[in-house]
Protein backbone atom coordinates (compact mmCIF):
# COMPACT_ATOMS: atom_id res chain seq x y z
CA UNK A 1 0.00 0.00 0.00
CA UNK A 2 1.41 3.35 -0.76
CA UNK A 3 0.45 4.95 2.20
CA UNK A 4 3.06 2.71 4.39
CA UNK A 5 5.80 3.98 2.23
CA UNK A 6 5.23 6.82 4.47
CA UNK A 7 5.62 5.15 6.99
CA UNK A 8 9.01 6.53 7.85
CA UNK A 9 9.14 9.86 9.56
CA UNK A 10 11.96 11.03 7.61
CA UNK A 11 10.43 10.31 4.09
CA UNK A 12 7.39 12.05 4.96
CA UNK A 13 9.10 15.19 6.32
CA UNK A 14 10.77 14.85 3.09
CA UNK A 15 7.86 14.37 1.30
CA UNK A 16 6.45 17.72 3.32
CA UNK A 17 9.23 20.26 2.33
CA UNK A 18 9.26 19.21 -0.90
CA UNK A 19 5.28 19.68 -1.17
CA UNK A 20 4.85 22.46 0.85
CA UNK A 21 5.68 25.16 -1.60
CA UNK A 22 3.45 24.31 -3.95
CA UNK A 23 0.44 23.84 -1.71
CA UNK A 24 1.29 27.44 -0.18
CA UNK A 25 1.28 28.69 -3.93
CA UNK A 26 -2.27 27.44 -4.89
CA UNK A 27 -3.63 28.11 -1.20
CA UNK A 28 -2.53 31.85 -1.73
CA UNK A 29 -4.02 31.32 -5.59
CA UNK A 30 -7.30 30.40 -4.18
CA UNK A 31 -7.53 32.99 -1.45
CA UNK A 32 -7.12 35.73 -3.59
CA UNK A 33 -9.36 34.54 -6.56
CA UNK A 34 -12.09 33.50 -3.51
CA UNK A 35 -11.78 37.13 -1.87
CA UNK A 36 -11.47 39.03 -4.97
CA UNK A 37 -15.01 37.21 -6.60
CA UNK A 38 -16.40 36.89 -2.69
CA UNK A 39 -15.70 40.90 -2.40
CA UNK A 40 -15.90 42.40 -5.46
CA UNK A 41 -17.45 39.94 -7.94
CA UNK A 42 -20.40 38.75 -5.85
CA UNK A 43 -23.78 40.74 -6.12
CA UNK A 44 -25.11 41.81 -2.96
CA UNK A 45 -28.18 39.97 -1.43
CA UNK A 46 -31.28 41.92 -1.82
CA UNK A 47 -32.33 41.43 1.68
CA UNK A 48 -29.20 40.59 3.31
CA UNK A 49 -26.99 43.38 1.77
CA UNK A 50 -23.49 43.35 2.64
CA UNK A 51 -23.55 41.19 5.00
CA UNK A 52 -24.29 37.96 2.77
CA UNK A 53 -19.95 38.28 2.44
CA UNK A 54 -20.30 36.58 5.37
CA UNK A 55 -20.81 33.40 4.13
CA UNK A 56 -17.93 32.89 1.88
CA UNK A 57 -15.84 32.69 5.42
CA UNK A 58 -18.54 31.01 7.37
CA UNK A 59 -20.03 28.32 5.02
CA UNK A 60 -16.44 26.74 4.50
CA UNK A 61 -15.09 26.90 7.88
CA UNK A 62 -17.84 25.34 8.85
CA UNK A 63 -17.69 22.46 6.05
CA UNK A 64 -13.75 22.31 7.34
CA UNK A 65 -14.95 22.09 11.11
CA UNK A 66 -16.60 18.78 10.16
CA UNK A 67 -14.16 17.46 7.09
CA UNK A 68 -11.36 18.14 9.87
CA UNK A 69 -13.75 15.58 12.38
CA UNK A 70 -13.73 13.04 9.54
CA UNK A 71 -9.79 13.18 8.78
CA UNK A 72 -8.98 12.46 12.85
CA UNK A 73 -11.57 9.81 13.12
CA UNK A 74 -9.81 7.78 9.50
CA UNK A 75 -6.76 9.04 11.32
CA UNK A 76 -7.92 7.30 14.25
CA UNK A 77 -8.84 3.80 12.89
CA UNK A 78 -5.59 4.34 11.26
CA UNK A 79 -4.12 4.16 14.92
CA UNK A 80 -5.92 1.54 16.14
CA UNK A 81 -6.68 -0.69 13.30
CA UNK A 82 -3.36 -0.56 11.30
CA UNK A 83 -1.16 1.10 13.88
CA UNK A 84 0.33 3.00 11.42
CA UNK A 85 2.96 5.34 13.39
CA UNK A 86 1.92 8.62 11.48
CA UNK A 87 -1.80 8.54 12.22
CA UNK A 88 -1.84 9.24 15.53
CA UNK A 89 0.06 12.40 14.19
CA UNK A 90 -1.89 13.54 11.73
CA UNK A 91 -4.89 13.44 14.47
CA UNK A 92 -3.46 15.04 16.63
CA UNK A 93 -2.24 17.85 14.21
CA UNK A 94 -5.94 17.84 12.80
CA UNK A 95 -7.91 18.83 16.29
CA UNK A 96 -6.66 22.14 16.64
CA UNK A 97 -7.59 23.04 13.38
CA UNK A 98 -10.60 21.25 13.47
CA UNK A 99 -11.17 23.58 16.98
CA UNK A 100 -10.06 26.60 15.00
CA UNK A 101 -12.32 26.21 11.85
CA UNK A 102 -15.57 25.68 14.61
CA UNK A 103 -14.45 28.23 16.31
CA UNK A 104 -14.32 30.62 13.06
CA UNK A 105 -17.58 29.47 11.59
CA UNK A 106 -19.56 30.27 15.18
CA UNK A 107 -17.70 33.48 15.13
CA UNK A 108 -18.93 35.04 12.05
CA UNK A 109 -22.00 32.75 12.24
CA UNK A 110 -23.20 34.98 15.44
CA UNK A 111 -21.48 38.45 13.87
CA UNK A 112 -23.93 37.47 10.59
CA UNK A 113 -26.94 36.35 13.16
CA UNK A 114 -26.50 39.96 15.18
CA UNK A 115 -27.94 41.79 11.57
CA UNK A 116 -29.75 39.39 10.29
CA UNK A 117 -31.94 37.35 13.08
CA UNK A 118 -31.25 40.07 15.82
CA UNK A 119 -29.10 38.11 18.33
CA UNK A 120 -25.92 37.08 18.09
CA UNK A 121 -26.61 33.73 19.57
CA UNK A 122 -29.77 31.34 19.16
CA UNK A 123 -30.23 27.40 19.86
CA UNK A 124 -30.93 26.80 17.17
CA UNK A 125 -30.39 22.71 16.59
CA UNK A 126 -27.52 23.52 13.93
CA UNK A 127 -25.76 25.93 15.90
CA UNK A 128 -26.11 23.79 19.24
CA UNK A 129 -24.58 20.72 17.09
CA UNK A 130 -21.32 23.12 16.05
CA UNK A 131 -20.68 24.06 19.73
CA UNK A 132 -21.37 19.90 20.99
CA UNK A 133 -18.54 19.58 18.06
CA UNK A 134 -16.19 22.47 19.64
CA UNK A 135 -16.46 21.16 23.25
CA UNK A 136 -15.17 17.61 21.81
CA UNK A 137 -12.38 19.09 19.62
CA UNK A 138 -11.51 20.60 22.88
CA UNK A 139 -11.79 18.14 25.11
CA UNK A 140 -9.74 15.87 22.73
CA UNK A 141 -6.77 18.52 22.71
CA UNK A 142 -7.31 18.70 27.14
CA UNK A 143 -7.01 14.85 26.60
CA UNK A 144 -3.37 14.73 24.49
CA UNK A 145 -2.13 17.82 26.62
CA UNK A 146 -2.82 15.17 30.09
CA UNK A 147 -0.93 12.07 28.96
CA UNK A 148 2.89 12.73 28.99
CA UNK A 149 3.44 9.37 26.47
CA UNK A 150 2.26 10.49 23.43
CA UNK A 151 1.90 6.87 21.91
CA UNK A 152 -0.39 6.63 24.80
CA UNK A 153 -2.24 9.66 24.56
CA UNK A 154 -2.37 8.87 20.90
CA UNK A 155 -4.18 5.71 21.11
CA UNK A 156 -6.98 7.27 24.56
CA UNK A 157 -7.55 9.95 21.94
CA UNK A 158 -7.98 7.57 19.12
CA UNK A 159 -10.89 5.58 21.31
CA UNK A 160 -12.94 9.09 22.40
CA UNK A 161 -12.82 10.03 18.68
CA UNK A 162 -13.97 6.58 17.04
CA UNK A 163 -16.71 7.14 19.95
CA UNK A 164 -17.48 10.87 19.15
CA UNK A 165 -17.64 9.76 15.14
CA UNK A 166 -20.31 7.00 16.54
CA UNK A 167 -21.98 9.86 18.34
CA UNK A 168 -21.88 13.19 16.46
CA UNK A 169 -24.65 11.52 14.36
CA UNK A 170 -26.87 10.78 17.38
CA UNK A 171 -26.05 14.29 18.50
CA UNK A 172 -27.43 15.92 15.54
CA UNK A 173 -30.49 13.70 15.23
CA UNK A 174 -31.11 14.07 18.91
CA UNK A 175 -30.41 18.09 18.73
CA UNK A 176 -32.60 18.71 15.79
CA UNK A 177 -35.60 16.81 17.77
CA UNK A 178 -34.73 19.03 20.82
CA UNK A 179 -35.37 21.89 18.70
CA UNK A 180 -38.16 21.29 16.47
CA UNK A 181 -39.82 19.99 19.72
CA UNK A 182 -39.54 23.59 21.34
CA UNK A 183 -39.19 26.21 19.16
CA UNK A 184 -40.06 25.53 15.74
CA UNK A 185 -40.27 29.18 14.67
CA UNK A 186 -36.75 29.96 14.98
CA UNK A 187 -35.55 26.78 12.69
CA UNK A 188 -33.63 28.44 9.95
CA UNK A 189 -33.64 27.63 6.40
CA UNK A 190 -32.04 28.45 2.99
CA UNK A 191 -35.39 29.11 1.59
CA UNK A 192 -36.15 30.19 -2.19
CA UNK A 193 -34.17 29.15 -4.80
CA UNK A 194 -31.22 27.17 -5.14
CA UNK A 195 -28.33 29.70 -5.13
CA UNK A 196 -27.26 31.96 -7.70
CA UNK A 197 -24.20 30.88 -9.68
CA UNK A 198 -22.96 34.16 -9.23
CA UNK A 199 -22.60 33.80 -5.33
CA UNK A 200 -22.30 29.53 -5.78
CA UNK A 201 -18.55 30.27 -7.71
CA UNK A 202 -16.93 31.94 -5.35
CA UNK A 203 -18.41 30.06 -2.47
CA UNK A 204 -17.19 26.72 -4.22
CA UNK A 205 -13.70 28.53 -4.44
CA UNK A 206 -13.28 29.75 -1.12
CA UNK A 207 -14.31 26.36 -0.05
CA UNK A 208 -10.90 24.68 -2.38
CA UNK A 209 -8.82 27.85 -0.63
CA UNK A 210 -10.35 26.71 2.61
CA UNK A 211 -9.58 23.49 1.57
CA UNK A 212 -5.38 23.67 0.43
CA UNK A 213 -5.09 26.13 3.86
CA UNK A 214 -6.17 22.81 5.77
CA UNK A 215 -4.07 20.18 4.07
CA UNK A 216 -1.36 23.12 4.49
CA UNK A 217 -1.40 23.85 7.80
CA UNK A 218 -1.96 20.03 8.55
CA UNK A 219 1.36 18.89 6.64
CA UNK A 220 2.87 21.78 8.75
CA UNK A 221 1.44 20.55 11.86
CA UNK A 222 2.68 16.79 11.17
CA UNK A 223 5.77 17.66 10.30
CA UNK A 224 6.25 20.16 13.78
CA UNK A 225 4.81 17.07 15.89
CA UNK A 226 7.38 14.42 13.82
CA UNK A 227 10.38 17.11 14.68
CA UNK A 228 8.87 17.42 18.49
CA UNK A 229 8.50 13.71 19.52
CA UNK A 230 12.31 13.51 18.01
CA UNK A 231 13.27 16.33 20.09
CA UNK A 232 11.70 14.85 23.29
CA UNK A 233 13.39 11.37 22.44
CA UNK A 234 16.75 13.20 22.14
CA UNK A 235 15.84 15.19 25.65
CA UNK A 236 15.27 11.67 27.12
CA UNK A 237 18.24 10.13 25.62
CA UNK A 238 20.32 13.03 26.88
CA UNK A 239 18.56 12.97 30.63
CA UNK A 240 19.46 8.78 30.99
CA UNK A 241 22.77 9.94 29.22
CA UNK A 242 24.96 10.91 31.51
CA UNK A 243 23.36 8.16 34.31
CA UNK A 244 23.92 5.87 32.13
CA UNK A 245 27.92 6.38 31.20
CA UNK A 246 28.21 7.02 35.40
CA UNK A 247 26.44 3.72 35.77
CA UNK A 248 28.56 1.81 33.59
CA UNK A 249 31.81 3.88 34.89
CA UNK A 250 30.90 3.70 38.18
CA UNK A 251 32.06 -0.40 38.86
CA UNK A 252 35.07 0.26 37.15
CA UNK A 253 37.17 2.02 39.64
CA UNK A 254 36.41 -0.43 42.15
CA UNK A 255 37.91 -3.22 40.39
CA UNK B 1 -25.01 -15.65 35.60
CA UNK B 2 -21.52 -17.58 35.58
CA UNK B 3 -19.77 -17.80 38.26
CA UNK B 4 -17.15 -15.19 37.94
CA UNK B 5 -19.35 -12.28 36.67
CA UNK B 6 -21.94 -12.80 40.07
CA UNK B 7 -18.68 -12.37 42.44
CA UNK B 8 -17.13 -9.45 40.49
CA UNK B 9 -20.42 -7.85 40.96
CA UNK B 10 -20.36 -8.82 44.72
CA UNK B 11 -17.43 -7.88 44.95
CA UNK B 12 -18.16 -4.23 43.51
CA UNK B 13 -21.54 -3.78 45.05
CA UNK B 14 -19.38 -4.88 48.50
CA UNK B 15 -16.78 -2.17 47.77
CA UNK B 16 -19.10 0.71 46.68
CA UNK B 17 -21.39 0.16 49.55
CA UNK B 18 -18.88 -0.37 52.39
CA UNK B 19 -16.55 2.29 53.92
CA UNK B 20 -14.76 4.57 51.29
CA UNK B 21 -17.58 3.81 48.36
CA UNK B 22 -19.24 6.66 47.48
CA UNK B 23 -23.23 5.44 46.43
CA UNK B 24 -24.67 7.62 48.91
CA UNK B 25 -22.69 10.59 48.81
CA UNK B 26 -24.01 10.87 45.06
CA UNK B 27 -27.62 11.19 46.48
CA UNK B 28 -26.70 13.53 49.09
CA UNK B 29 -24.83 15.69 46.09
CA UNK B 30 -28.08 15.01 43.64
CA UNK B 31 -29.91 16.77 47.02
CA UNK B 32 -27.69 19.58 47.15
CA UNK B 33 -28.19 20.27 43.71
CA UNK B 34 -31.82 20.28 43.66
CA UNK B 35 -31.58 22.33 46.76
CA UNK B 36 -29.47 25.15 44.80
CA UNK B 37 -31.82 25.19 41.94
CA UNK B 38 -34.33 27.40 43.82
CA UNK B 39 -31.89 29.75 45.22
CA UNK B 40 -30.98 30.26 41.66
CA UNK B 41 -34.19 30.50 39.96
CA UNK B 42 -36.59 31.62 42.59
CA UNK B 43 -39.07 30.35 44.85
CA UNK B 44 -42.07 30.19 42.28
CA UNK B 45 -43.34 27.25 42.20
CA UNK B 46 -44.96 26.86 38.92
CA UNK B 47 -41.63 27.70 37.16
CA UNK B 48 -40.30 25.06 39.59
CA UNK B 49 -43.04 22.56 38.59
CA UNK B 50 -42.16 23.49 34.88
CA UNK B 51 -38.60 23.22 35.23
CA UNK B 52 -39.11 20.58 37.27
CA UNK B 53 -37.88 17.20 35.10
CA UNK B 54 -34.70 18.82 33.89
CA UNK B 55 -33.46 19.98 37.06
CA UNK B 56 -33.89 16.22 38.10
CA UNK B 57 -32.65 15.20 35.33
CA UNK B 58 -29.51 17.77 35.39
CA UNK B 59 -28.97 16.62 38.98
CA UNK B 60 -28.49 12.68 38.40
CA UNK B 61 -26.46 13.56 35.25
CA UNK B 62 -23.89 15.81 37.16
CA UNK B 63 -24.12 13.16 40.14
CA UNK B 64 -23.26 10.47 37.95
CA UNK B 65 -20.54 12.16 36.48
CA UNK B 66 -19.22 12.78 40.17
CA UNK B 67 -18.94 9.30 40.86
CA UNK B 68 -17.61 7.94 37.59
CA UNK B 69 -14.17 8.10 39.01
CA UNK B 70 -14.25 5.65 41.53
CA UNK B 71 -15.21 2.95 38.41
CA UNK B 72 -12.03 1.93 37.80
CA UNK B 73 -9.38 4.41 39.87
CA UNK B 74 -9.50 2.56 43.20
CA UNK B 75 -9.22 -0.73 41.63
CA UNK B 76 -6.18 0.60 39.88
CA UNK B 77 -4.43 2.39 42.86
CA UNK B 78 -4.46 -1.11 44.62
CA UNK B 79 -3.27 -2.95 41.10
CA UNK B 80 -6.84 -5.08 40.95
CA UNK B 81 -7.32 -3.25 37.84
CA UNK B 82 -4.19 -5.27 36.34
CA UNK B 83 -5.03 -8.49 38.06
CA UNK B 84 -8.77 -8.45 36.61
CA UNK B 85 -7.13 -7.67 32.87
CA UNK B 86 -5.01 -9.98 33.11
CA UNK B 87 -7.43 -12.66 34.54
CA UNK B 88 -8.10 -13.79 30.82
CA UNK B 89 -11.66 -12.69 30.77
CA UNK B 90 -13.15 -10.98 28.17
CA UNK B 91 -12.67 -7.47 29.24
CA UNK B 92 -15.84 -6.26 28.14
CA UNK B 93 -17.84 -7.98 30.00
CA UNK B 94 -15.78 -6.94 32.95
CA UNK B 95 -16.91 -3.42 32.18
CA UNK B 96 -19.99 -4.50 31.67
CA UNK B 97 -20.52 -5.58 34.83
CA UNK B 98 -18.31 -3.03 36.36
CA UNK B 99 -21.06 -0.32 35.18
CA UNK B 100 -23.78 -2.82 36.41
CA UNK B 101 -22.51 -3.00 39.66
CA UNK B 102 -21.86 1.13 39.87
CA UNK B 103 -24.86 1.66 38.47
CA UNK B 104 -26.72 -0.34 41.32
CA UNK B 105 -24.79 1.51 44.25
CA UNK B 106 -24.86 5.30 42.63
CA UNK B 107 -26.99 5.35 40.11
CA UNK B 108 -29.96 3.20 41.49
CA UNK B 109 -30.17 5.09 44.63
CA UNK B 110 -30.69 8.73 42.27
CA UNK B 111 -33.74 7.01 40.81
CA UNK B 112 -35.03 6.27 43.96
CA UNK B 113 -34.60 9.47 45.41
CA UNK B 114 -35.63 11.10 42.67
CA UNK B 115 -39.60 11.00 43.40
CA UNK B 116 -38.67 12.30 47.10
CA UNK B 117 -36.76 15.46 45.60
CA UNK B 118 -39.64 16.02 42.76
CA UNK B 119 -42.38 16.87 45.67
CA UNK B 120 -39.53 19.97 46.36
CA UNK B 121 -40.01 20.78 42.96
CA UNK B 122 -43.63 20.54 42.96
CA UNK B 123 -44.22 17.80 40.30
CA UNK B 124 -47.38 16.08 39.80
CA UNK B 125 -47.62 12.72 40.61
CA UNK B 126 -47.55 11.79 36.76
CA UNK B 127 -44.36 14.22 36.03
CA UNK B 128 -42.92 12.26 39.66
CA UNK B 129 -43.70 8.86 37.85
CA UNK B 130 -42.46 9.68 34.52
CA UNK B 131 -39.06 11.12 35.50
CA UNK B 132 -38.47 8.17 37.94
CA UNK B 133 -39.02 6.02 35.56
CA UNK B 134 -37.00 8.15 32.36
CA UNK B 135 -34.02 7.92 35.49
CA UNK B 136 -34.44 4.02 35.61
CA UNK B 137 -33.87 3.64 31.97
CA UNK B 138 -31.81 6.56 31.25
CA UNK B 139 -29.27 6.42 34.11
CA UNK B 140 -27.69 3.55 33.10
CA UNK B 141 -26.18 4.98 29.89
CA UNK B 142 -24.99 7.96 31.53
CA UNK B 143 -22.93 4.98 33.77
CA UNK B 144 -22.26 3.02 30.53
CA UNK B 145 -20.93 6.34 28.44
CA UNK B 146 -19.26 7.71 31.60
CA UNK B 147 -17.37 4.30 31.80
CA UNK B 148 -15.47 5.21 28.41
CA UNK B 149 -14.46 8.39 30.00
CA UNK B 150 -13.32 7.28 33.41
CA UNK B 151 -11.37 4.52 31.51
CA UNK B 152 -9.46 7.03 29.55
CA UNK B 153 -8.39 8.93 32.05
CA UNK B 154 -7.97 6.41 34.30
CA UNK B 155 -4.24 6.77 34.12
CA UNK B 156 -4.22 10.76 35.26
CA UNK B 157 -3.32 11.63 38.79
CA UNK B 158 -6.70 14.54 38.96
CA UNK B 159 -8.65 12.81 36.14
CA UNK B 160 -12.53 14.00 37.59
CA UNK B 161 -12.65 17.38 35.44
CA UNK B 162 -11.59 15.78 32.22
CA UNK B 163 -13.49 13.05 32.63
CA UNK B 164 -16.70 15.51 33.25
CA UNK B 165 -15.68 17.70 29.73
CA UNK B 166 -15.03 14.40 27.88
CA UNK B 167 -18.41 12.59 29.02
CA UNK B 168 -20.98 15.43 28.84
CA UNK B 169 -20.86 16.01 24.61
CA UNK B 170 -21.65 12.11 24.62
CA UNK B 171 -24.39 12.25 27.30
CA UNK B 172 -26.35 14.88 25.48
CA UNK B 173 -28.56 12.62 23.87
CA UNK B 174 -29.64 10.86 26.24
CA UNK B 175 -30.56 14.01 28.76
CA UNK B 176 -32.45 15.37 25.64
CA UNK B 177 -34.81 12.15 25.40
CA UNK B 178 -34.67 11.67 28.91
CA UNK B 179 -36.44 15.66 29.89
CA UNK B 180 -38.07 15.56 26.56
CA UNK B 181 -39.97 11.91 27.49
CA UNK B 182 -40.60 13.42 31.13
CA UNK B 183 -42.64 16.53 29.70
CA UNK B 184 -44.24 14.66 27.04
CA UNK B 185 -45.95 13.22 29.81
CA UNK B 186 -47.21 16.58 31.27
CA UNK B 187 -47.88 18.54 28.43
CA UNK B 188 -48.55 16.45 25.33
CA UNK B 189 -47.64 17.48 22.35
CA UNK B 190 -46.18 14.17 21.44
CA UNK B 191 -47.05 11.05 22.57
CA UNK B 192 -44.35 9.64 25.77
CA UNK B 193 -43.59 6.66 23.97
CA UNK B 194 -42.11 7.93 21.10
CA UNK B 195 -39.19 9.98 22.81
CA UNK B 196 -39.18 7.41 25.49
CA UNK B 197 -38.16 4.35 22.99
CA UNK B 198 -35.23 6.29 21.72
CA UNK B 199 -34.54 6.65 24.96
CA UNK B 200 -34.47 3.02 25.50
CA UNK B 201 -32.57 2.48 22.23
CA UNK B 202 -30.02 4.63 23.36
CA UNK B 203 -29.64 2.60 26.60
CA UNK B 204 -28.88 -0.38 24.58
CA UNK B 205 -26.67 1.41 22.20
CA UNK B 206 -24.27 2.73 24.89
CA UNK B 207 -24.57 -0.75 26.58
CA UNK B 208 -22.70 -2.10 23.30
CA UNK B 209 -20.30 0.98 22.52
CA UNK B 210 -19.62 2.03 26.13
CA UNK B 211 -18.16 -1.69 27.28
CA UNK B 212 -15.84 -1.68 23.44
CA UNK B 213 -14.67 1.52 23.72
CA UNK B 214 -13.84 1.18 27.60
CA UNK B 215 -12.28 -1.64 27.16
CA UNK B 216 -10.22 -0.96 24.21
CA UNK B 217 -8.89 2.35 26.13
CA UNK B 218 -8.36 0.13 29.42
CA UNK B 219 -5.84 -2.59 27.03
CA UNK B 220 -4.18 0.35 25.76
CA UNK B 221 -3.75 1.95 28.90
CA UNK B 222 -2.03 -0.84 30.75
CA UNK B 223 0.46 -1.89 28.29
Amino acid sequence: MAIWDFANPTRFVRLVDRTLPWLVTACVIAFGIGLYKSFFMAPEDYQQGDTVRIMFIHVPAAWLAMMCYSVMALSSLGTLVWKHPLADVSAKAAAPLGAAFTFISLITGSLWGKPMWGTYWVWDARLTSVLVLFIMYLGLMALWRTMEDPIKAGKAAAVLTLVGALNLPIIKFSVDWWNTLHQPASVIRMDGPTIHPDILVPLLVMALAFTLLFFTLHLMAMRNEVMRRRVRAMRLKAAAGPRAASATAAPQPAE
Amino acid sequence: MTGWMGSLFRRELRLAVRVGGSGLVGVLFFLAVVTVIPFGVGPDLNLLARIGPAVLWIGALLATLLGLDRLFQADRDDGALDLILMSGRPTELVVLVKCAAHWVATGLPLVIAAPVLAIFLNLEPVAIGAVTITLLVGTPALTLIGAIGASLTVTLRRGGLLLAVLVIPLAIPVLIFGVSAADAAVNDPVPFLTPFSILCALTLISAVVGPFASAAALRFSSD
